[in-house]
């Protein structure tokens, strides 16, 4: 029973998209299951953590072929983790989207198609082979494409073709790196990999083939200098669509960099300097963006790759402290940036509008949603004791021990503009007198709505920010969790040995 | 092959590089072309020699040609098929509501709004 257990998340997914598929016609069905099969996905997802947790790193081998023949299915601690935390966001984005999208969409499968999402992401986290990889990332981005283009107005077309273009030349270079990989050890299971590349003699075809890799998912992960796309798309598509593009699909890129750059390439010198001069232009460039932004979800776009920043410097650093802080950053990255998403969402709603400028008065009509916010966005900030503030300890001790002043510079300066962009929203959205707004005909505000679609839309941020309250207040549990994280990711030894050595069968 | 799969690199990016979103399309289709060629020269490209192994031993007798870049390939060719699929439709819808096939003139989005 539990010998699959690995696998379950991806088999509960896919047999979720089938079923919506076949109630292809009927929405509220569609809702009902979509949101149940969130619940179901949380309870697996905690099942295989802290089956995990107790037993340590777990493998499935597809087909039963032996480790580096086959695909390996793998899910340490860090997979497991990343499997819950998809799991909570996918909840909270299934409830979100069943409210605040429209009809005409959701007839077009939206909801198969967003399982089929959450499918690609679960595979990507628990996959243990390089092209297997690929193919996972493949299925995100066609699932992406689809939520991103569906309902084709204008805008959406034309952020389509940005994040289209630049996600298939992403791919392109991805396996132009497994194939130059291939070509250089002749094998695909990431744990082989890892003792074949450290014998490797042509340490500079190694490098080569890293940086690859690492523009690859740099471009997933909308580093420095390949971001463009992101701020161009990420505000098109409805807002559910965004929270979990924002949530999630740059995520991905950063759990591959921080698998391939602790397993298969362990960074030299080379490749530390460039993995931290990306961090630190990251981090300066995004932030920077974000503040001369208008519209509230571009801001909350650059906001994005500015915060990827932390993670990549995390990466950088390379030593126990900082991946840890990096992990740390990114369990309460994803959360938050769900839930910001979501939350422009219903701002929107309530507004009819995206615009700064032309906001205001919303403390006074709305005081207890205001207040909710309000978490969510000092989070954001990281006002100790809520969660941004604790893996930017980590991030900052370490970047002082490696004496490296730049990254510590740069740590400072975007959680500074993170406070200014933060309060500039405040200000303008909350606090500032009402701007009277022309009424939208036919636009479905949120006092419209009825009570069950307003508690749909309220109920995953308010779900959202417990747990990032959570992640706050249990600093020492998710410590601990980040700890055990990098302490695996930095002595791969153990991973390896789970994947080559572990004789166990199929019953 | 490595010279034909440097053109079709150098070729895709340049098509890429260009406004015309038709010439984008076939920058991809032409790069993924260019990818998928490149696995099969780096996996070894040996000729005649079908990795089957004889009924009267457990081992391979001679050097056999790797089954794997093939297997890689053709997961890769049906992916970018569908993407390519996907990408002319994309195109095409583009084109009709946005009203031209330049790059440069899809900027609505980066208005202030």
């Amino acid at each position: 029973m539990t010998q699959q257990l690995v696998i379950y998340p991806l088999l509960l997914q896919l047999f979720l998209s089938i079923i919506l598929m076949f109630s292809w016609k009927k929405i509220s069905w569609q809702r009902i299951i979509s949101i149940v099969g969130g619940f179901v996905n949380i309870a697996v997802a905690i099942w295989l953590f802290s089956y995990i947790w107790e037993n340590g790193t777990q493998t499935v081998q597809a087909g039963n072929w032996p480790a580096p023949f086959g695909i390996t299915f793998v899910a340490d601690t860090f997979s497991a983790t990343l499997v819950l935390l998809t799991a909570i966001s996918g909840l909270a984005v299934s409830s979100f989207s069943s409210a605040s999208i429209v009809v005409a969409r959701l007839k077009f499968g939206y909801f198969p198609i967003f399982h089929f999402l959450l499918l690609g992401l679960n595979g990507a986290f628990l996959t243990g082979d390089i092209f297997n990889l690929y193919v996972w990332f493949e299925i995100i981005l066609i699932s992406s494409f689809v939520l991103i283009t569906l309902g084709g107005e204008k805008a959406q077309l034309e952020g389509a073709v940005k994040y289209f273009t630049l996600n298939i030349l992403g791919s392109t270079i991805f396996l132009t790196a497994i194939a130059v990989l291939y070509g250089l050890t002749g094998s695909l299971n990431m744990a082989d990999l890892s003792l074949k590349v450290a014998l490797i003699e042509n340490r500079g075809l190694v490098d080569i083939t890293a940086i690859l890799f690492l523009v690859g998912f740099g471009i997933k992960a909308a580093v420095f200098p390949l971001y463009f796309w992101l701020p161009d798309s990420y505000h098109t598509p409805p807002s559910a669509v965004s929270a979990i593009f924002g949530g999630l699909l740059t995520k991905v890129g950063v759990y591959a960099m921080l698998r391939v750059f602790t397993l298969i390439f362990v960074p030299d010198e080379f490749l530390i300097n460039t993995i931290l001069i990306i961090a630190f232009l990251t981090l300066i460039s995004g932030g920077l963006g974000a503040l001369i932004q208008n519209n509230l979800r571009k801001v909350f776009s650059y906001l994005i790759i500015c915060h990827i920043g932390y993670m990549i410097a995390g990466l950088g650093l390379y030593t126990q402290v900082a991946i840890a802080g990096a992990i740390f950053y990114l369990i309460h990255d994803i959360v938050i940036k769900t839930n910001l998403f979501m939350i422009s969402g219903l701002i929107y709603r309530i507004k009819g509008t995206n615009s700064i400028r032309s906001m205001g008065g919303l403390y006074s009509d709305n005081p207890k949603i205001s207040f909710l916010i309000a978490i969510a966005l000092f989070s954001l900030v990281g006002i100790p004791p809520l969660s941004g503030f604790w893996p930017k300890i980590s991030l900052l001790s370490a970047s002082f021990s490696a004496e490296n002043w730049w990254i510590v510079g740069a740590i400072l300066f975007a959680s500074f503009i993170t406070l200014i962009i933060i309060s500039k929203v405040w200000a303008n959205v909350f606090w500032k007198d009402k701007v009277e707004l022309p009424k939208r005909l036919n636009f479905r505000y949120f006092h419209k709505l009825t009570t069950v679609k307003r508690s749909q839309m309220i109920g995953p941020i308010v779900f959202l920010t417990l747990v990032s309250l959570y992640i706050g207040f249990g600093a020492e549990q998710i410590q601990q969790v980040s700890s055990r994280v990098a302490d695996e990711l930095m002595n791969n030894q153990q991973y390896i040995d789970a994947v080559l050595n572990n004789n166990q069968t199929y019953n | 092959m490595a010279i034909i799969i440097g053109v079709l690199y150098a070729a895709g990016i340049y098509m890429i590089l260009r406004r015309s979103l038709v010439k984008l399309i076939l920058g991809i289709i032409i790069l993924g072309n260019g990818a998928n060629l490149l696995i099969f020269l780096l996996g070894g490209i040996t000729k005649g020699s079908p990795p089957i192994i004889p009924g009267d031993s457990n081992v391979f007798l001679s050097a056999y040609a790797d089954p794997v870049p093939q297997a890689l390939i053709l997961t890769a060719i049906v992916i970018s098929f569908g993407l390519q699929s996907f990408a002319i439709i994309l195109i095409k819808r583009a084109y009709q509501v946005v009203k031209t096939d330049d790059l440069d003139e899809m900027n609505e989005i980066d208005q202030d709004s």
